[in-house]
């Protein structure tokens, strides 16, 4: 059974270079060999989850060797692949959302004359990411890593004509490489404590090392995680890799990629519970996370940016309970699945809004559509109550789960992390009431006026053929865009409630991350009790700012945090002043000591030897009785000093 | 003295008069001498060529005995090596006065190599343009004529040419195949003087700019005559500390292993000054032959003012013969003493190095810019001769073969490119030689990046070997010295590059000439070892490793 791991990666793998090799004689039907590719790749992983439901909880790992990558003395590198219980996860999650968010595109990508290179990019990021997740060594994991990296900034750039979308792509290549120097440095730490970075011997024995080398090891992966599952500080490309086609951001940057820290962090947890230094950094990082995110979300325009905010946010969670540690590990991936769903569904949600709007993403343009998109609003509106935490659907469970660790932390760590978590839920109903209400209740802002105001321009270059002031006619999307919304939406509803039910998830991932309960200091019912409170506080506020009153189609000027919100809480700014204008003062400086110091002391070095040249050539006067002078002198001076080397 | 003793003097008792049976025949082994023995037959034969054949068939007739005998000269080297003679059967020949080992005929095959190219070079007759219906080659139509007068007009009209050139080439290298092979320090004079006569003549034997060229000759000849003189003196010390010339001997004083001591002898021998002094001078001498600094000021001006065949001949074999006694002397008779002699000859190294590369920056004339070229070169081989390890004997022996090629080829380009005053050698007459003739100038490029020791190039591969026997025979000062020159060479070596490559050609520019198959040959040969030795030297390293074993 395990022979078929690497058919998980290899349909989509052969997918793409059909796709991308195949040429224009493809595009008629390329769109369907990627989908093809992609659900054959989730049909493999159905049939290799339930050959693991089949076995015992302690043989639910698979491992297939393929060959030796790189056999250099100690350093060995396989090309093995490690299918267990959390992998599978992945695994079901990336195969099943992709083969969802295929499909969707191939309605939304309709009019795009790239679609092809469009699906063998997608087909490329899943080979990527799977990849990723079943590697069994850190050097494979790292291969992924860059390939998802790479897809990442070919899909973003993938409108590559707009110089926005061609920058954002750079910046997101740009933040995550200092984060892939994170994971490089700790697979370099890692052979050099361990002499390997294959999972089981590094995590196996983890303890061995002293807490120092782990902690400096952990903090790298955290660097690693931070750049690509857009944490503080390395989260400022997320907002600006919205510029993709909108199912893009809703399988790399809300479903899949960005989640790939959470991953990283919980597979190298045995190197985290040895060092709790850095799993202390990783709840700070989560925490702070989860607020930045929820707050840039509260003040954007844009439905998409505001949903990038919301996921940073949620992976902040993610990373929270990741960084609890084992109270928490379970709840990061059962949060990371239901969010998967939910984020996806709201992301497709989004855009089938903006199919239907003349690809308008300024929500401030929109208002009053449930009537014109009614499954979109019903979708849209589950994912909603789902993210929000709404009694009974997913993200209610995941999400009160991961409250409850960090109370369950304990002492006063656990008190602070545990508010952060609750506040950050209240901003969540907030901000994502904010959404709804914008969207799809109100006035219909859109009548009377032309759409793609000269500030938003608009993410769709599609738009432009279809005239850019033309009255917008808010229309439902086809079937193929629809189905997959559906779908998601069922997700979001009762993926919580089945993963909840008699705790089937935890057990189901125990064997691989372990599972302690913490000693909260707060009943279970109180926290619930807590975040309800707060989910309804958040929600009210929302209503009376956007409910009752009505919602100028012009943003109002806003109170300082509002504008600093706009504004990504000034990360784009700390990141120029910082680092750039640091960087600049700093190649400046060194540019100067290289023409003033190097080249000086080149050039001076170059100019004395020049004129030592000069000088030395004025002894080769032409008279043979100088240069008999010369001899006579060389001669008695060897001669002496061979007497002198005897005498000393 | 008693007066018994003194009417010894010029008598003998008549007791022991049977002289005869007192005198062995000496044991002359023929046919390990043959290398040397062929080419000073040929030359004898190109002597009476020239007395003897008209004047019209004269330049066949010797170019053939000498072409044979350089290739059968070669042969016999050849043989003697596959032989063994090189390895397990070397030994002493010729009452102990020539050695016939290794680096002996490592060595003599090199000398005979670069004297067939050089041959190739001094009868390329199509450089110039014809006078008078008479083809020309680089040599004066006749020595004895003063420059400009109406004797010398007369003999280009009558179409004379010097072909005494090539029996005096044949003499010079005979002297040299005996040179790096002399077992005793008389055959080592001897060979000196026999290979820097001919050379003295034919550095004055130049057809165009015949009075520098006699200039140089003379100043070669002065400044050659005085370092023989040293050398001379040297060898009397030597004598007088040891008793005897033979290296054997003297090596065996040096090291205090000599037993029987000649009483007349008693009051100098093992006197370490003399050895001191005597090595000195003697070393003084083959430094001053290998072109080192500070006895090198004779170097510019001969290889600018001789007729540029000539230069490219003598400054490849010579530095091969030179360096070969040299190590000869360092490593044969002279290894008992190395802790007085290295310390010197690092300093002659470094100042060697540096000096040659240092002067040659300013240089403007390209003749004299090979000839610091050269001179920086001696310091880089003087790097490997101070290792004294075997490594370093294999080392230096590849790079003078590396260097001859690349050195005879050099100035056969330089014999190409003229204008009307004959070889256009100022420098910035180059300037666009690769716009105007870019094969030519490639070549040129090819020898100077094997000069400067660029990778792939016989110079790197020869660099590398030297300077890697240096560092393991503890002289890594030395190698950082040598790097630092090669790093101040190749700024000149690159500049000529840039100056035929990517300078604007000047229109009243020098042409270059369309050589004969001659020279042709020895470019091409040049181009191929230097290539061939920089790409795959493996197979050369090694045959340089196998022959260097002295024989003691």
């Amino acid at each position: 059974m395990e022979n078929l791991i690497a058919l998980l990666v290899a349909a989509p793998l052969l997918g793409a270079a059909v796709l991308l090799c195949g040429g224009r004689r493809l595009d008629a039907v390329g769109h369907w060999i990627g989908t093809l590719m992609s659900t054959a790749s989730f049909v493999f992983g159905v049939i290799l989850f339930a050959d693991l439901l089949g076995k015992n909880a302690e043989h639910r790992t698979l491992i297939q060797h393929l060959w030796t990558w790189i056999p250099v003395e100690s350093f060995q590198a396989d090309v093995t692949f490690r299918l267990d219980q959390l992998s599978m996860t992945f695994v079901l999650l990336i195969t099943g959302v992709g083969s969802l968010i295929h499909l969707y595109s191939v309605g939304y990508m309709e009019h795009d004359e790239r679609r092809r290179r469009f699906f063998g990019y997608l087909n490329l990021f899943l080979a990527a990411m799977l990849l990723l997740v079943l590697a069994d060594n850190y050097l494979l994991l790292y291969v992924g890593w860059e390939g998802v990296g790479l897809a990442s900034y070919l899909l973003i750039g993938f409108w590559q004509h707009k110089p926005s979308a061609a920058t954002a792509a750079k910046k997101a290549f740009l933040v995550n490489r200092v984060g892939d120097m994170g994971l490089s440095i700790a697979i370099m730490l890692m052979f050099a404590t361990f002499g390997t970075f294959a999972f089981g011997p590094v995590l196996g024995h983890a303890t061995d090392a002293s807490e120092g080398k782990l902690t400096a090891i952990a903090l790298m992966l955290l660097l690693a995680a931070c750049g690509k599952s857009a944490q503080v500080p390395l989260q400022s490309w997320l907002g600006d890799a919205m510029e993709g086609p909108t199912p893009v951001s809703a399988l790399i940057h809300a479903a899949t990629m960005v989640t790939a820290g959470v991953y990283l962090i919980v597979r190298s947890g045995a190197i985290f519970n040895a060092a709790p230094d850095a799993q202390l950094v990783v709840t700070v990082v989560g925490a702070v996370t989860l607020l930045f995110g929820a707050i840039v979300g509260c003040a954007k325009d844009d439905i998409k940016k505001a949903l990038a905010g919301s996921t940073m946010s949620q992976i902040g969670y993610m990373v929270l309970a990741a960084g609890l540690g084992p109270i928490g590990y379970v709840f990061a991936i059962m949060h990371l699945v239901t969010h998967g769903f939910f984020k996806a569904g709201l992301f497709l949600g989004a855009g089938s809004v903006m199919h239907g709007m003349n690809d308008e993403v300024d929500m401030r343009k929109y208002g009053g559509l449930r009537k014109y998109m009614p499954v979109t609003f019903i979708t849209f509106g589950l994912g909603y109550l789902a993210i929000i935490g709404f009694p009974g659907l997913s993200g209610f469970f995941s999400k009160d789960k991961i409250i409850e660790a960090a109370f369950a932390k304990g002492g006063t760590e656990g008190w602070i992390l545990g508010a952060c978590a609750l506040v950050g839920a209240a901003i969540t109903a907030f901000y994502m009431t904010r959404v709804m209400l914008m969207t799809f209740f109100g006035e219909e802002r859109w009548k009377n006026q032309p759409t793609r105001s000269p500030e938003a321009p608009s993410a769709e270059p599609a738009a432009e053929h279809q005239g850019e002031h033309a009255e917008p006619h808010p229309h439902e999307s086809p079937k193929v865009m629809t189905i997959p919304m559906i779908v998601l939406a069922f997700g979001s509803v009762f993926a919580g409630f089945f993963f909840n039910l008699g705790d089937r998830f935890l057990h189901w991932l125990e064997p691989v991350t372990g599972h302690s309960e913490g000693d909260s200091p707060l009943s279970a019912a109180t926290v619930t009790g807590a975040t309800m409170v707060c989910l309804v506080i958040g929600v009210g506020i929302a209503y009376a700012m956007y409910g009752r009153r009505p919602v100028p189609s012009v943003a109002p000027r806003g109170s300082l945090l509002t504008r600093a919100a706009r504004r990504d809480l000034l990360q784009d700014d700390f990141n120029h002043v910082v680092l750039v204008r640091g960087g600049e003062h700093l190649t400046r400086s060194l540019v100067y000591v290289d023409h003033t110091l190097v080249d000086g002391v080149v050039n001076g070095t170059a100019a004395s030897v020049g004129g030592l040249s000069g000088r030395m050539r004025k002894l080769q006067n032409g008279f043979a009785r100088s240069y008999a002078v010369s001899m006579f002198g060389g001669a008695a001076v060897l001669v002496a000093a061979t007497l002198l080397m005897r005498a000393v | 003295m008693s007066a018994a003793a003194v009417h010894s003097l010029w008598t003998t008792a008549a007791t022991a008069a049977d002289p005869i049976s007192k005198i062995n025949a000496p044991k002359i082994e023929y046919a390990q001498l043959s290398p040397t023995l062929i080419v000073v037959g040929a030359a004898i034969v190109g002597v009476l060529v020239e007395a003897f054949v008209p004047r019209k068939s004269r330049y066949y007739a010797q170019v053939f005995v000498s072409l044979v005998a350089l290739v059968a000269a070669f042969a016999a080297v050849v043989a003697l090596a596959s032989d063994g003679y090189g390895t397990t059967k070397a030994h002493i020949a010729a009452m102990g006065a020539i050695a016939v080992d290794g680096p002996a005929l490592f060595l003599q095959g090199t000398i005979l190599l670069a004297g067939l190219v050089g041959l190739f070079t001094f009868a390329e007759r199509r450089l110039d343009p014809e006078a008078h219906g008479n083809r020309v080659d680089s040599f004066a139509a006749q020595a004895a004529s003063v420059p400009g007068s109406d004797s010398e007009k007369a003999a280009v009209k009558a179409g004379f040419t010097t072909t005494e050139v090539f029996p005096l080439l044949l003499f010079a290298i005979a002297g040299m195949l005996v040179f790096p092979s002399a077992n005793d320090l008389l055959t080592l004079f001897v060979a000196l003087e026999v290979f820097s006569l001919p050379l003295y003549l034919m550095c004055a034997l130049a057809r165009r700019k015949r009075l520098m060229s006699q200039e140089a000759a003379v100043k070669y000849f002065l400044l050659g005559a005085f370092a023989s003189a040293f050398t001379l003196f040297g060898i009397a010390m030597l004598y007088g500390y040891a008793g005897s010339v033979s290296y054997a001997r003297i090596a065996q004083v040096v090291d205090g292993t000599v037993t029987n001591v000649d009483p007349a002898l008693a009051g100098t021998m093992g006197n370490d000054a003399l050895l001191l002094i005597g090595g000195a001078m003697i070393l003084m001498g083959l430094l001053f032959k290998v072109g080192a600094v500070p006895f090198h000021m004779w170097t510019p001006d001969v290889y600018q003012g001789a007729p540029t065949p000539v230069t490219g001949f003598m400054a490849a074999a010579t530095k091969v013969a030179a360096f070969g006694a040299l190590l000869r002397l360092l490593y044969v008779v002279l290894p008992g003493m190395r802790w007085d002699w290295r310390p010197v000859m690092w300093a002659v190294a470094i100042v060697t190095m540096l000096g040659g590369a240092i002067v040659a920056i300013t240089q403007t004339d390209i003749k004299r810019l090979l000839a610091y070229s050269s001179i920086a070169h001696a310091g880089f081989i003087l790097a490997g001769v101070i290792a004294t390890s075997k490594d370093g004997v294999s080392s230096v022996l590849f790079y003078l073969a590396a260097y001859s090629f690349v050195t005879i080829g050099a100035f056969a380009v330089v014999t190409l490119v003229r204008d009307a005053g004959g070889e256009a050698t100022h420098l910035s007459k180059w300037a666009g030689l690769g716009r105007r003739s870019p094969l030519v100038a490639a070549v040129f490029a090819v020898f100077l990046l094997a000069f400067a020791g660029i990778p792939l190039t016989s110079g790197f591969a020869g660099k590398f070997a030297v300077f890697k026997a240096a560092a393991e025979g503890g002289a890594a000062p030395l190698v950082v010295i040598g790097v630092i020159s090669s790093a101040i060479a190749a700024f000149f070596y690159i500049r000529v590059i840039v100056l035929m490559f990517f300078s604007e050609p000047r229109p009243e520019g020098p042409t270059v000439a369309v050589p004969s198959p001659l020279t042709m040959t020895a470019i091409g040969l040049g181009v191929v070892v230097t290539l061939v030795l920089g790409v795959a030297p493996q197979y050369f390293l090694d045959l340089a490793s196998q022959a260097s074993v002295f024989v003691r």
